[in-house]
């Protein structure tokens, strides 16, 4: 429903610079506010639902469905879109190129967020899905000059757009065994069977590819090439929490089924540990975040696969805090580099009072992240670990143990965050220069989300009605929410300091133990299988289209030919049976036209220029018309008029860059092969046209669109009537892709003039 | 380019006759043989009579915009046409109609097939247009380029 309004604004931001991320923000902020407005009644709740018929003979339909856990993911896609669209007006200076084009990809983005999660249908989702993976491609390759900037991007839309597919077979196989495909219909009485295990695997390789688990995760730190706002909303706070979703969705309906729970919980807990491991080597704090993202994503991947109620609970806990937390160090970080032009933690000099504001937040934010009391990150870890150590399947142990690690590498990394933004890594010492003080533009939209996470961590009570409405949507028995700062000693707690504890050893010791972090980046990981496939499918291209194209249009026409007139023409000989000549001439006028056809195409075949040959072949054309004005249909003759003068146009044109007269290079036997050719498609067509006339056994469809085409449609022209509304959707796809083809062949063209005149500038 | 005043003053008249006449075709699509389809080959026919003329530089005169605008402009129209009866709670496609009377032109009959079918005509001229803006000669261009392209075909 709001979608709509995002989409509206996507043009309008195209000249209006920096204030055009202002302009963008009108759309999450009306979004925001329409579902504060709604959040008493979801909190109560009630579940919003709309639907929209979209094409009912195909059972295609947009149905949204807010409900609480979509009310917490549009309060995050919506509060950051907020947020970011305002940071970005400071962070990006006015003279950086497509600032229009970039906020319009934003809050296009944002539209096909929204729609992933309140989306009912499954091709809904998956539709909305891989728009998220198409803008974020856009988005990381905004800077369209540099070639790691490219690089990346591709890397993203291959690895998440090819998990979308996988994503929506696994929809199609789950769909087809639950016999609807909404969402909420499956989820209620979700289907069981061998099928459904597959589709499973196939949907949770969707969701893994988009929340960059191991071992997809490559693209996600390439992704951070994308300017830093970006990075802030798509790859920390939203985009990739939709694999999250989608995990939250289905683990309640589906955490039963045999290979549920080994699958996501060791590719989670394997996420967590390797990301850490990998962040604590990073000398760049925007990738140290990224494998942080990562790394949390894991975490979060754990909690909702767990699909125990309690987990659940504690995933949408997390998840907020998660947004809230990494969102504002991204924002901390894109203000660092802008003012101070690094940010390597090597070179970023000692900060002034100036910066008091940011690091405060900052502070704030990464302690969050470590999980330390008082704030809401701490909270939710609280309540995840407590989670898993009730919950009641096999090897839970095992789990813990690697979130305990993962978590005591988080508190690590996040220390080492801190350390190296104050300038504790830094080699450089020079002083800080007063005018790189970061403006009151990149402190407040810092200060909002790292304040929102402070008060919620201080008087979790105020989140309770919404975590608890988003955790029983997803499984009604979720317990009622009791978030709250102190739950006693028990054995979360413990693992809390533990982790804690055990965190600031290994940020203590990290130099000594470097051997053992450098193990993270020796794992095998998809990016190694990522490289090597794209080589190999470049390489098989190559050797495909020599040897397939080759480049020889005699031989592309000859095996087309020779393959439309073998294969009817096999089925033919099998099958039918020879209705006899028909009566030779029905028309007097007839005879002079055909005559005239006949000598045309005996003289395009013989001539020698190529010119007069296309001449010849129009007039072929021309004489056609004339026949089928014998026959009686003027429409079919005034078509083939027009497109026979446009085609001879279109030869002219082409001919002018090719040799004036055939060449007679070609041997006797080649000539020989062509004339088998030629005759025997001339000999089937011939038949084909006779005998099929013959043989119809059906009743045309003919007859009902004749029939039809008058009362319903109001059209005495059956053929028009057929092309512009009982067959208008194929017309409007013809029309599309004929201006993608058009577009595409102009771009050929001129491709090649330019590359001609550039090199006669060079000669 | 030599022209010769005679073809010049021909096409110049004939041309928006022809055009005019597509336009014809058009409209009167639905029940006589014609519709967008066969209307915009037609205007394309009457665009490469300026080709003749002028060559790319006469085809260019045509119209201010650039040919893929007139494609998009022509799905966008054809497009939400059949989107439009969405917003109704129709299916898409499906077609809407209705009819009345204006003074001078008698009893007209419209229906969403119409705008539909302009988009189609549309697509078909922007098309034509963008024939000649990829193949034809442009005025730009250097001179030598023709034998360049006689050698690259001969090495076929």
């Amino acid at each position: 429903m709001h979608g709509a309004i995002a989409a509206v604004l996507f043009p309008s931001g195209a000249h209006l610079g920096r204030k055009s991320f202002i302009v963008a923000a009108v759309a999450p902020l009306s979004a925001l506010i329409w579902l504060c407005i709604q959040l008493p009644d979801i909190v109560e709740g009630r579940v919003i639902t709309q639907h929209l018929s979209w094409v009912p003979q195909l059972g295609l339909s947009v149905d949204l469905r807010l409900d609480g856990f979509g009310a917490l993911m549009m309060l995050l896609i919506t509060l950051i879109g907020v947020v970011v669209c305002g940071y970005s007006a400071a962070y990006f200076s006015p003279t950086s190129p497509g600032l229009g084009r970039c906020a319009g990809l934003l809050v296009a983005f944002a539209a096909a967020m929204l729609v992933v999660v309140l989306s009912d249908n499954l091709f809904l989702l998956a539709t909305a899905w891989e728009l998220t993976s198409i803008t974020s491609y856009l988005l990381i390759g905004n800077d369209h000059t540099k070639v790691k900037a490219r690089a990346a991007a591709l890397q993203a839309l291959l690895i998440t757009a090819l998990g979308g597919l996988a994503m929506l077979a696994g929809f199609v196989l789950i769909g087809q065994a639950a016999g609807t495909y909404r969402l909420s219909a499956i989820l209620a009485s979700p289907p069981t069977g061998g099928t459904v295990s597959v589709g499973l695997a196939l949907v949770l390789i969707g969701a893994f590819t988009k929340s960059a688990q191991y071992p997809f995760h490559s693209w996600l730190p390439g992704a951070m090439a994308a300017p830093t706002p970006i990075s802030a909303y798509l790859h920390s706070a939203t985009m990739v929490k939709a694999g999250v979703y989608l995990v939250g969705r289905f683990a309640p309906a589906f955490a039963t089924v045999t290979i549920w729970r080994p699958l996501v919980l060791g590719v989670g807990a394997t996420t967590m540990v390797l990301g850490g491991l990998r962040a604590m080597r990073q000398h760049d704090l925007k990738l140290l975040l990224a494998f942080g993202t990562v790394s949390q994503l894991g975490f979060l991947i754990v909690l909702f696969g767990a699909g125990t109620p309690e987990a659940t609970a504690a995933g949408c806990v997390m998840l907020l805090a998660h947004a809230l937390f990494k969102a504002t160090l991204f924002m901390v970080v894109g203000a660092l580099d802008r003012r101070t032009g690094t940010r390597d933690l090597r070179r970023i000099p000692v900060l002034g009072r100036e910066w008091l504001g940011v690091k405060i937040a900052a502070v704030a934010a990464a302690a969050s992240m470590a999980g330390v009391p008082l704030l809401l990150g701490f909270i939710g870890k609280e309540a995840g670990l407590d989670a898993l150590g009730h919950a009641g399947f096999g090897a839970s142990g095992w789990v813990i143990a690697a979130i305990v690690a993962g978590s005591a590498l988080t508190v690590a990394y996040s220390v080492r965050f801190v350390w190296g933004m104050f300038g504790g890594g830094s080699l450089v010492s020079e002083r800080n220069d007063p005018d790189r003080a970061p403006r009151l533009e990149f402190l407040v939209p810092v200060a909002v989300l790292a304040g929102i996470g402070i008060v919620l961590g201080v008087a979790p009570a105020l989140a309770n009605g919404l975590v608890e409405v988003a955790s029983t949507a997803l499984d009604p028995a979720a317990p009622a929410a009791h978030l709250a700062i102190w739950h006693g000693a028990n054995l979360a707690l413990a693992l809390s300091a533990v982790a804690l504890a055990g965190g600031t050893m290994l940020f203590l010791v990290r130099d000594r133990i470097e051997p053992v972090l450098a193990v993270g980046g020796r794992v095998p990981s998809g990016a190694a299988v990522y490289t090597r496939l794209l080589r190999g499918t470049n390489n098989a291209a190559t050797v495909t289209t020599s040897v397939i194209q080759n480049g020889s249009l005699p031989l592309y026409a000859g095996v087309t030919l020779a393959t439309a007139a073998v294969v009817p023409g096999a089925f033919l000989v099998s099958r039918a049976a020879w209705p006899g000549f028909p009566r030779f001439v029905e028309h007097w006028a007839q005879l002079p036209v055909v005559i005239a056809i006949l000598g045309a195409a005996v003289a395009a075949a013989v001539v020698r220029r190529r010119f007069s040959a296309a001449l010849f072949l129009g007039t072929t054309g021309y004489a056609m018309a004339g026949l089928f004005v014998v026959q009686g249909a003027p429409d079919l003759a005034l078509t083939q008029v027009a497109i026979e003068t446009l085609s001879t146009v279109l030869f002219v044109l082409v001919l002018r860059r090719l040799p004036d007269r055939f060449e007679r290079t070609s041997s006797n036997r080649r000539r020989a092969l062509r004339l088998v050719v030629s005759g025997l498609v001339g000999v089937l067509v011939f038949t084909f046209a006779i005998v099929s006339r013959a043989n119809r056994d059906a009743v045309p469809v003919s007859t009902e669109m004749i029939a039809r085409s008058l009362p319903e449609a109001h059209g005495r022209n059956v053929v028009n009537v057929i092309l512009v509304d009982i067959r208008g959707f194929d017309t409007m796809g013809e029309i599309t892709v004929l201006t993608a083809a058009g577009i595409g062949a102009v771009a050929l063209a001129r491709a090649g003039k330019r590359r001609r005149s550039s090199r006669e500038v060079a000669s | 380019m030599k022209r010769l005043v005679f073809l010049d003053e021909s096409v110049r008249l004939i041309f928006h006759a022809v055009l005019v006449g597509s336009i014809y075709l058009l409209f009167v699509g639905h029940n006589q043989p014609g519709g967008g389809f066969v209307a915009g080959l037609v205007a394309g026919a009457a665009m490469s009579l300026r080709y003749l003329v002028g060559g790319l530089a006469e085809v260019r005169r045509i119209s201010r915009f650039q040919p893929w605008t007139i494609m998009a402009l022509g799905v966008a129209i054809s497009t939400s046409t059949a989107l439009a009866p969405l917003s109704r709670g129709h299916s898409i496609m499906a077609s809407m109609s209705t009819s009345f009377d204006l003074p001078l032109l008698g009893h007209i009959y419209a229906s969403t097939t119409l705008p539909f079918d302009i988009g189609v005509y549309m697509v078909v001229v922007g098309l034509v247009f963008m024939v000649f803006e990829a193949f034809g000669e442009d005025p730009d261009a250097e001179a030598d380029e023709v034998p360049e392209a006689d050698e690259e075909g001969a090495t076929r």
